[in-house]
């Protein structure tokens, strides 16, 4: 990307880490980073909250939160720690994630009796600004790209 | 005496994000003005979160919980520190752009802390 009076060395080839793997955050990847963390601090502070308090109120509702916030764990380690393996394996938990906002969104507007509380995913996210539902689209087509930059 | 902090964190937070966000548009990373406006807003959220912790010691209690609260105190504090952290080893537009993002999230739990903090006290 053009600089004009900065010296910019990333965003140039594939940068790698200092013991050489592939750096995921990097451009893109530190604000994608940055959004999976607060998603990460979000989903477990709240689901970890709700199940120690009440969980025999919503159990359904409260285990989907805990299960996606381990995704979203799971992902922003895979994003920091780098490598083509663990951008294989971030690749496919996004697709998962996907998966899973959208069936749980789906879910929520059909059976909405099965949720008498909120989980992260509800209404495909609404209450976290629609941020679940856009992020790992966005999140692949990062690590889609940073795997074509590796071939090349 | 909270309530107006916490509007007026909310109102530096989005101002710190449209900075952000034109540095970003100009295809500039972070610079030291940027990182005065985030210590700035860090102090304003640290003397919420003291103020907070005051008024509970007091004996006053939040709408919607002590334990929530609290939390999203802790989390408002660390916002802003933590994007700035990131934008240091990204010194690109993507730098920036997380900084301005940190900056949203702060004003969006600054709206929350305003709701959970309720009509306890003004």
């Amino acid at each position: 990307m053009p600089d004009s009076d900065t010296t910019n060395a990333t965003g140039a080839a594939t940068p790698a880490t200092a013991d050489g793997r592939k750096r995921l955050v990097s451009g893109p990847g530190l604000l994608l980073v940055w959004l999976y963390g607060v998603m990460v601090v979000g989903a477990v502070s709240r689901s970890a909250f709700q199940i120690s308090t009440e969980f025999d109120r919503a159990p359904l509702a409260y285990a989907l939160s805990a299960v996606a916030a381990l995704a979203y764990a799971f992902i922003t380690y895979s994003l920091v720690r780098g490598g083509e393996t663990a951008r294989k394996a971030a690749l496919i938990c996004c697709a998962a994630e996907l998966a899973g906002v959208l069936a749980v969104g789906t879910w929520t507007l059909v059976r909405p009796e099965s949720f008498p509380d909120t989980t992260v995913w509800s209404q495909f996210g609404m209450g976290y600004l629609f941020i679940p539902v856009i992020l790992p689209i966005t999140g692949m087509l990062w690590l889609r790209k940073r795997g074509e930059a590796a071939t090349r | 005496m909270l309530d107006a902090l916490t509007v007026a964190i909310g109102v530096a937070a989005l101002a710190l994000a449209a900075w952000c966000g034109h540095a970003a548009w100009r295809d500039q990373p972070t610079k030291d003005w940027h990182f005065i406006g985030m210590a700035v807003v860090t102090v304003l959220v640290l003397a919420q979160l003291v103020i907070g912790l005051v008024k509970l010691a007091q004996g006053e209690k939040p709408d919607e919980g002590t334990v929530i609260f609290v939390a999203y105190l802790v989390g408002a504090f660390a916002a802003v520190p933590a994007a700035g952290m990131l934008s240091l080893t990204e010194r690109t537009k993507w730098g920036s752009i997380t900084v301005a993002a940190g900056a949203v999230v702060l004003a969006v739990l600054e709206v929350r802390l305003y709701d959970i903090w309720g009509t306890a006290g003004a």
